[in-house]
């Protein structure tokens, strides 16, 4: 398997980095390396097998639903890159 | 003083025979005057440590002290405290001062510990030599050429040159045992779901595990009565009773199964780290333990394994850095996918964006089934190698990294070779289990080799209890760098 | 072309809890923006989401109201995109094992009554939102919303009529609010539907290529939007040309939709199980005592209503519309004894009169109680129904009984005999003329001498008796 240029792109995209054209040969080849590393997964046979997302077989606790937080917008805002009227600015979305 | 272990320091404090504030003193006179060719450390703050440090006294005088009041420490800077910068070895992170505190530093902080300053990583805790830190390398203290380890290369550094007598540290696939095998001090990863990752600032959450590295087995017992708990925060963390992973320190090893996984000592282990492993199975055994041979065999396939789970779930843990509620953002952009794509561009270095890519993909459209869920099959191979392995062994034995540290930059341009060097301490993860690393001897060149001691579910204190029999019988860990 | 409509609909219904689904943030409506998100919903770095209880309970609520399959192990998953008022770039989600999987919703479409599969409904979580108005010429996002939880109810395309869809709406939207897991606000939007629409010529097996309409928030927008969405469809594949799948919204103001994104944008959105969340894993004795908890369900009511009170099966169907109008209902049916009769007056003048001035049964001016008194009268001929439509306007405007507006204005019915004989008799002798006409075989005389009657009595009089007397008295 090889990721093409286009396929870089792509998940650069998908995960929101900006890629330059420059940099797009370099990573294309280190990203085709690690997957050379990985591949080698595909010779193992895994029919049957359940596939493990946690460590514990263990079920997710529930909550009550009680309120326990209380306001701490002045905290969290101070460290917010752009506020105004208590909310955070970004440029501007186009639906 | 600042070469006292943190059972030692604790009595000393006890004792009256120094206060909390002429230890932090004496800690951060030697962090000022080492850490400049170290860079173990991303942030000190003197002030806010000696005031902390007085609140401390003041508690004892007070008649208030616990075991470790007053004790100083430093925090893996992936642990989010409030008021101190949280940078987790990221620019993105470089103006993040955490409004709140994780679960392990409020019970650091309700133990009465001082934090020092915050520990060097590689960036969000991906890297195996601490070089991809934002902040720059950590030196190694035995060898300033060589890395450190990582990801938590500073905590194990700044225990190694004795800059405070335990650190927190965070482990995902070897970031506690590898560092603290390459700088020479005793590190433990417990089981999954035994340190709440509330708070610790998430690579791979299925993997994470906090927990301490110091000087002695001793110390990260009893670090790890104050790290470990259940916490309802973490829907991951296992409701158990506290446990007092000291209790089993004492006792002798006799009729202790050990097992030897042959794949732990096939080709590509270096010939002067198998030597220490074997000269450290050789003392277990003058203890009484027997060796038995067992078999993991599907110990190369965690790597493809884990680096394709590490990734995927790193990939979308590291989604909210989009610079819109704190962290960097770029400050030119045209709109605001421009906006989001050049913050994170600017703001991960180049390891972080090569996994969030990796991550990205295996769980593309198309894709998903013959890469994550795949991974998550081998995952469930690997878990049931070891299930299989302690019907056998009541421990499992064997070497941390197949060498000691390599020299910084040696291999910082080959991710694939890094990569490659996770082997032995990646399976461990992905299982679940708990693992830790104690010094066992040094290589040709004078760098430290750890051993590596697997246990069963919740077998800490089994493993506590090898290695302080070890550490009773042997000087490695009693060793320092000269500095 | 004939074509054949096929409508599926996607409703986000909000869940009333007290806190949100990962943390125990208030979710009270309308607080000061970014007042109400904490460091989970703000997605600061380390913190983790614990999942609401109340949440799991609600969502099997619904599951067994529609006769679902209640999946005893579901998982929650990440569903990635990045959009700012997201905060983590994720949603949190179930994508391969909903809670809930199956279930009918039984609508009624005029006098028809007709059953909508369930395909799945999920637990997630709600964003946050994207104020547009200028603020620097940015947009402001208030996350006071993130994290709200939500149940996505997702129906087989087993519509066939905007109408249909409608009812669907209106049959969930009451189902859930009488289960008492939604407050049911469509202005606040605790309840929003997506349309999934489609046309194909009638017989074609396949299905057409839908579109989705996303967000309608009311009853009246889904109606619009779908109508204009078929025409639209229509006249595309009419002119020869073809429908592509796509998103699109619609535009109260205009009255149209417009495409939002194609499926060339549709997103790659990664989902995979969440690590931060272990399954959930719901017992039988949970299923059981949330089943022993829950109200009786409208199906279970109609019929009862229908068994015990003697009223039509469309009859009841209007009272089960909402628990409210049922629990009225029941209430003046069961102190009156007249089922038939609560039944009339709670669908006719009650309903009616709700309608026109805008109000829900909740705000009924008139109590059970006062309409149980209402009703006594007429059952026992105190009242005439003229009189008593009088009463009931008088009860409509005051806290009075209605025996006491009675009493106030004289209203009883005369069915005193000897009192109406007396009146006929006066009647009788005053208009020779009619009753001449009557006997000559002119049978409307008789309502003439009837009317005069009525008017001496000032409309007490018991009309029945009143042509009973008269056509004794004339023979």
């Amino acid at each position: 398997m090889s990721l093409t240029h286009q396929d870089v792109a792509r998940i650069a995209k998908l995960a929101r980095i900006n890629v330059s054209d420059e940099e797009i040969v370099a990573v294309g080849n280190q990203l085709n390396n690690i997957f050379g590393l990985i591949e080698k997964m595909q010779a193992v046979n895994t029919d049957g097998i359940e596939p493990m997302a946690h460590p514990q077989d263990v079920s997710l606790r529930l909550r009550e639903d009680i309120v326990t937080q209380t306001n701490q917008r002045e905290a969290f805002q101070a460290i917010a890159p752009q506020v105004e009227k208590g909310l955070f600015l970004v440029p501007k979305v186009i639906e | 003083m600042t070469n006292a272990t943190l059972k030692q320091l604790s009595q000393q404090l006890a004792a009256g025979a120094v206060s909390s504030v002429e230890l932090a003193t004496q800690y951060l006179d030697r962090i000022e005057a080492l850490n400049p060719q170290l860079n173990a450390f991303i942030t000190v703050d003197r002030a806010r440590t000696l005031a902390d440090a007085a609140a401390a006294d003041a508690a004892r005088t007070a008649g208030n002290a616990g075991l470790l009041t007053g004790v100083p420490m430093v925090h893996k800077d992936i642990f989010c405290q409030q008021g101190w910068k949280t940078s987790c070895g990221s620019k993105m992170l470089d103006n993040f001062i955490s409004p709140y505190s994780a679960h392990v530093v409020e019970q650091c902080n309700a133990a009465g510990l001082i934090t020092l300053g915050r520990a060097n990583m590689d960036e969000f805790a991906m890297g195996s030599s601490n070089e991809n830190s934002y902040y720059g390398a950590v030196k190694n203290p035995w060898d300033l050429n060589a890395i450190p380890g990582g990801s938590s290369g500073g905590s194990a550094a700044a225990v190694a040159a004795r800059l405070t007598p335990v650190a927190t540290a965070t482990d995902t696939g070897g970031s506690i045992r590898q560092p603290a095998s390459h700088c020479g001090v005793t590190g433990i990863k417990p089981t999954y779901g035994v340190v709440s990752r509330y708070g610790m600032v998430a690579y791979a959450s299925s993997l994470d595990q906090g927990g301490p590295i110091a000087q002695t087995a001793e110390d990260c017992a009893l670090m790890l009565n104050v790290m470990a708990g259940f916490d309802e925060r973490d829907s991951t963390s296992l409701e158990r009773a506290r446990e007092d992973y000291t209790r089993d320190l004492n006792q002798p090893l006799a009729g202790l199964r050990v097992g030897l996984p042959r794949e732990y000592f096939a080709d590509g282990l270096d010939a002067d780290v198998a030597k220490v492993i074997e000269d450290a199975v050789a003392e277990l055994k003058k203890q009484g333990a027997q060796v038995v041979d067992i078999s993991l065999p599907n110990t190369e396939l965690s790597i493809p394994a884990y680096y394709v789970i590490a990734p995927a779930e790193a990939s979308t843990n590291l989604s909210r850095y989009d610079g819109v509620r704190y962290g960097h953002r770029a400050a030119d952009y045209k709109d605001l996918v421009d906006m989001y794509e050049k913050t994170r561009a600017e703001g991960f270095g180049a390891e972080v964006k090569r996994r969030i890519l990796v991550g990205s993909y295996v769980l593309s459209h198309g894709y998903y089934d013959a890469y994550y869920l795949k991974a998550q099959k081998i995952r469930r191979l690997i878990a049931n190698d070891f299930t299989a392995a302690f019907a056998q062994c009541d421990v499992i034995l064997g070497p941390v990294a197949p060498t000691a540290a390599f020299n910084i930059g040696e291999k910082s341009g080959d991710p694939v070779q890094m990569y490659l060097s996770d082997i032995y301490t990646l399976s461990v993860n992905l299982a679940g289990l708990p693992g830790m690393s104690v010094p066992a001897g040094f290589d040709r060149q004078g760098r430290p080799v750890g051993l590596q001691i697997i246990g069963n579910y919740f077998g800490e204190a089994k493993m506590l209890n090898v290695a302080h029999q070890f550490q009773l019988a042997t000087d490695w860990h009693t060793r320092a760098p000269a500095l | 072309m004939k074509w054949e409509v096929v409508i599926g609909l996607e409703v986000h219904v909000q869940l009333n809890t007290a806190t949100k689904i990962f943390s125990g943030t208030s979710t009270a409506f309308g607080a000061e923006p970014n007042t109400q998100a904490s460091a989970v919903e703000l997605a600061f770095p380390g913190v983790l989401p614990v999942m609401n209880k109340a949440v799991v309970e609600k969502a099997i609520r619904l599951g067994l109201a529609l006769g679902s399959k209640i999946n005893q192990k579901n998982v929650f998953a990440r569903k990635n995109y990045f959009y700012p008022d997201l905060p983590k770039g994720y949603q949190i989600s179930q994508m391969e094992l909903p809670i809930v999987e199956g279930g009918v919703l039984p609508i009624l479409v005029g006098e028809e009554e007709k059953l909508v599969k369930l395909t799945r409904a999920h637990m997630e979580e709600d964003a946050g939102k994207s104020l547009h108005e200028d603020f620097s010429g940015m947009t402001g996002i208030d996350l006071n919303r993130a994290g709200t939880p939500l149940l996505e109810v997702v129906s087989e395309p087993d519509m066939r009529s905007p109408e249909e869809a409608v009812a669907y709406a209106r049959a969930l939207h009451s189902l859930v609010m009488w289960l008492g897991i939604c407050d049911g606000n469509m202005q606040e939007g605790s309840f929003r539907v997506d349309a999934n629409v489609s046309v194909r010529p009638f017989g074609q097996q396949e299905f057409g290529t839908r579109r989705e309409i996303k967000n309608l928030n009311s009853f009246r927008f889904l109606e619009q939007a779908i109508k204009y969405e078929i025409q639209w469809q229509i006249d595309t594949l009419e002119d020869g040309g073809r429908v592509e799948q796509a998103t699109v919204l619609f535009d109260p103001d205009s009255g149209e939709t417009r495409m939002m994104r194609s499926k060339e944008d549709a997103h790659d959105y990664r989902y995979f199980p969440d690590p931060d969340l272990l399954p959930v894993r719901i017992s039988d004795e949970q299923i059981a005592r949330i089943r022993s908890e829950m109200p009786e369900l409208p199906s279970a009511m109609k019929a009862r209503f229908v068994e015990a009170f003697g009223v039509s099966a469309y009859d009841a169907a209007l009272l089960t519309g909402s628990r409210a109008t049922a629990e009225y209902f029941e209430a003046v049916a069961q102190a009156s004894g007249q089922g038939k009769l609560a039944a009339n007056w709670v669908n006719g003048e009650i309903a009616a009169r709700l309608n026109r001035e805008g109000k829900d049964i909740g705000d009924c001016p008139i109590s059970a109680e006062r309409l149980t008194g209402l009703i006594q009268r007429i059952a026992d001929n105190t009242l005439s129904s003229k009189l008593a439509k009088q009463v009931f306007d008088a009860l409509w405007d005051s806290d009075l009984s209605a025996d006491a507006i009675i009493e106030r204005d004289g209203l009883k019915q005369v069915s005193d005999v000897g009192a109406i004989e007396k009146m006929v008799e006066e009647a009788i002798a005053a208009n020779p003329k009619a009753v001449e006409e009557f006997r000559a075989g002119k049978e409307k005389a008789l309502n003439a001498l009837a009317g005069q009657v009525m008017k001496a009595s000032k409309g007490k009089a018991n009309p029945a008796q009143v042509q009973e007397i008269l056509k004794q008295k004339l023979a």
